[in-house]
């Protein structure tokens, strides 16, 4: 039997979990999380490499026990007093960060494969088959050996051998990470195209990812849950206005100067709450942007440094992660604004002990 | 069993595609149809050999059935076990490497019906490969010598076969418990190693699956050894025993 999609955005939790904890010998890969996500959602769970977003999957998908704690998934306990009976199983849909699947094999004999599995058989079977071929993209290639699909390819195939048992919750791992443009927004997209049929959690270390699809977001460092919330209180809530200046000149060293000497002389005045000089470029953070904002060029005109910009800028989901947990992104990564296109900043490398070895 | 059809169904499809039955097949045909002409042509050879040095006196014993049937049933136990070894080597361990266990069980598969359609699909593989290997050196020996009496030249393939899984499950057993495939082999490797050595010691070697070979010799020369039952015992209890076993570590193992 195929479960009825989930309708809407419900009341009902999703998935629930209470001190889940995961420990590897002397490391605390999760560190009793507390989650709820509501059922409909599209939820980003977000965090840096290592922070144990590929180990909440993992209990939560039954690939692993839990030190402590229990986490219920669909309405089936997945870790905890009862669980492990494995039917939680017909309610799930899984996409792993690499997936690589059988090169022998051809896409469509996949999905097949995952649908027979589900219970499909015959026309119902075929029709499945067909249905979500179309949805991913990918009915051209579908006679096709995977051992000759690019990276994208598989990725797409995943997400449909993930939906082809139409699954309450679905759980995408790092969906879009080894993507190029193109196919990171084609994914993107398919997983937008799911809000609504099915709780969607996805796990990615890419900020731009969850601000384009996710509508809540949980941000995990080091193993601990830092906060849950939807994705535009976050934002409002965590991220203080900010402004963004510019120094001008010809001659970079000479412009970075300017700006820590600029910087140097903002700090002081009133309304500003944060200046960092990055630079030629000085960001301001201020509680009351309208008075700040006069204030602050007032003391620019009189500052006698060139000023190429001077600019408010709408908080990032980096900035709420600045703010909340104080690791700066690396400097030669961009940080696009919401709705931008590309592969998007990304934390430091770190080593998750979740990740399969 | 939740899946066993279907995971049956993909795995000898993927013994099938890979090419490995047909390989594993030819191989075993090979050995079937040249046990007989080893058998027949060896003397033969070393007598032309022998006859070009000068001096040389060469006295070799007119070849028998016995000798075809023997040089099958050391094939088998020599080569053939080698290649069971590498066929169940990667059998888990792979799936575990690429992630495609993790695939295969976050959906609505058992993780015994997982192991099971492994071990089915193996033991697919190695009857057919044995059935070749039977035919091929039922037709020869037939030609070169005599015809081997039908029920025997089965039961000779079953113990044999018998003696195949049982190293292929003690493989999987290991490939199952270690993520590597290498590490899997080695296991395999010694556990023939030792069961050689073991099946050289009166009475506890006649448990050995290594003691399958004497036993299929008599059998496919049409006699019933008085001693049969331990080797194929010893067979079973190994598969049955690796396959538990691999259950047991299996079914609470971290993907």
């Amino acid at each position: 039997m195929i479960p009825a999609p989930v309708a809407g955005a419900g009341a009902s939790a999703a998935i629930s979990t209470q001190g889940l904890t995961k420990r590897f010998g002397d490391v605390l890969a999760l560190d009793g999380l507390d989650l709820t996500v509501p059922a409909g959602s599209v939820f980003g769970l977000l965090g840096p490499n290592g922070a144990g977003k590929t180990t909440t999957l993992r209990l939560l998908l039954g690939l692993a026990h839990p030190t402590a704690g229990t986490a219920i998934v669909a309405g089936i306990a997945v870790a905890g007093p009862g669980a492990g009976d494995g039917r939680v199983q017909a309610r799930i849909g899984y996409l792993d960060q690499s997936p690589r699947y059988y090169g022998w094999m051809r896409g469509r004999e996949l999905l097949e494969l995952a649908g027979r599995l589900h219970g499909l058989s015959g026309s119902a079977l075929r029709g499945r088959v067909d249905e979500v071929l179309e949805v991913v993209g990918i009915a051209d290639a579908a006679r096709r050996r995977i051992g000759g699909y690019s990276g994208g390819m598989r990725q797409r195939l995943g997400i449909g051998a993930a939906i082809v048992g139409r699954p309450a919750v679905l759980f995408l791992d790092e969906p879009v990470s080894s993507l190029d443009p193109e196919g990171r927004r084609d994914v993107l997209a398919i997983v937008d195209r799911l809000r609504g049929t099915a709780t969607v959690v996805l796990s990615t270390h890419v900020l731009t990812d969850v601000e384009r699809v996710c509508d809540r977001v949980a941000i995990l460092h080091r193993g601990r849950l830092v906060v849950e919330s939807p994705l535009d209180d976050l934002v409002a809530r965590y991220a203080p206005p900010t402004f963004r200046i510019e120094v001008a000149g010809d001659d970079d060293a000479r412009r970075a100067t300017d700006a820590q000497r600029l910087a140097e002389m903002l700090r002081p005045a009133t309304g500003v709450a944060e200046v960092r000089a990055d630079g030629p470029t000085i960001t301001v953070r201020v509680p009351d942007p309208e008075a700040a904002g006069t204030r602050l060029l007032g003391l620019l005109a009189t500052a006698g440094v060139p000023i190429d910009s001077f600019a408010r800028v709408l908080p990032t989901l980096e900035d709420v992660f600045l703010d909340l947990v104080g690791t700066p992104l690396p400097p030669d990564e961009p940080t696009p604004g919401r709705g931008g296109a590309g592969s998007g900043p990304a934390w430091p490398a770190d080593v998750d002990p979740g990740k399969r070895r | 069993m939740t899946g066993f059809a279907t995971l049956l169904r993909k795995e000898l499809l993927e013994q099938w595609r890979t090419r490995r039955m047909v390989i594993v097949g030819v191989v075993f045909l090979l050995f079937g149809i040249g046990s007989p002409l080893l058998a027949k042509y060896t003397p033969e050879i070393l007598r032309a050999v022998g006859t070009g040095m000068p001096g040389a006196i060469v006295e070799l014993p007119t070849p028998t059935t016995a000798d075809a049937v023997g040089q099958l049933a050391k094939n088998v136990g020599q080569l053939g076990v080698l290649i069971a070894i590498l066929l169940a080597m990667g059998s888990v361990a792979s799936e575990k490497e690429r992630g495609t266990a993790a695939f295969l069980l976050t959906m609505p598969a058992g993780r015994g019906a997982f192991l099971l359609a492994k071990l089915v699909a193996l033991g697919v593989t190695l009857l057919v490969a044995m059935a070749l290997a039977t035919i091929g050196a039922s037709i020869y020996t037939a030609i070169l010598f005599e015809p081997l009496p039908v029920a025997g030249v089965i039961a000779m393939g079953l113990v044999l076969w018998l003696e195949l899984l049982a190293f292929a499950a003690i493989t999987f057993l290991a490939s199952t418990a270690f993520a590597s495939q290498l590490v899997a082999g080695g296991v395999g490797f010694v556990a023939l190693v030792v069961l050689s050595i073991l099946s050289a010691i009166p009475v506890v070697g006649e448990w050995s699956p290594m003691g399958a070979s004497g036993v299929a010799i008599d059998l496919g020369l049409g006699t019933v050894p008085a001693t049969w039952m331990p080797a194929v015992v010893g067979s079973i209890a190994c598969i049955v025993l690796s396959a538990a076993a691999a259950w047991a570590v299996f079914r609470r193992q971290e993907l």
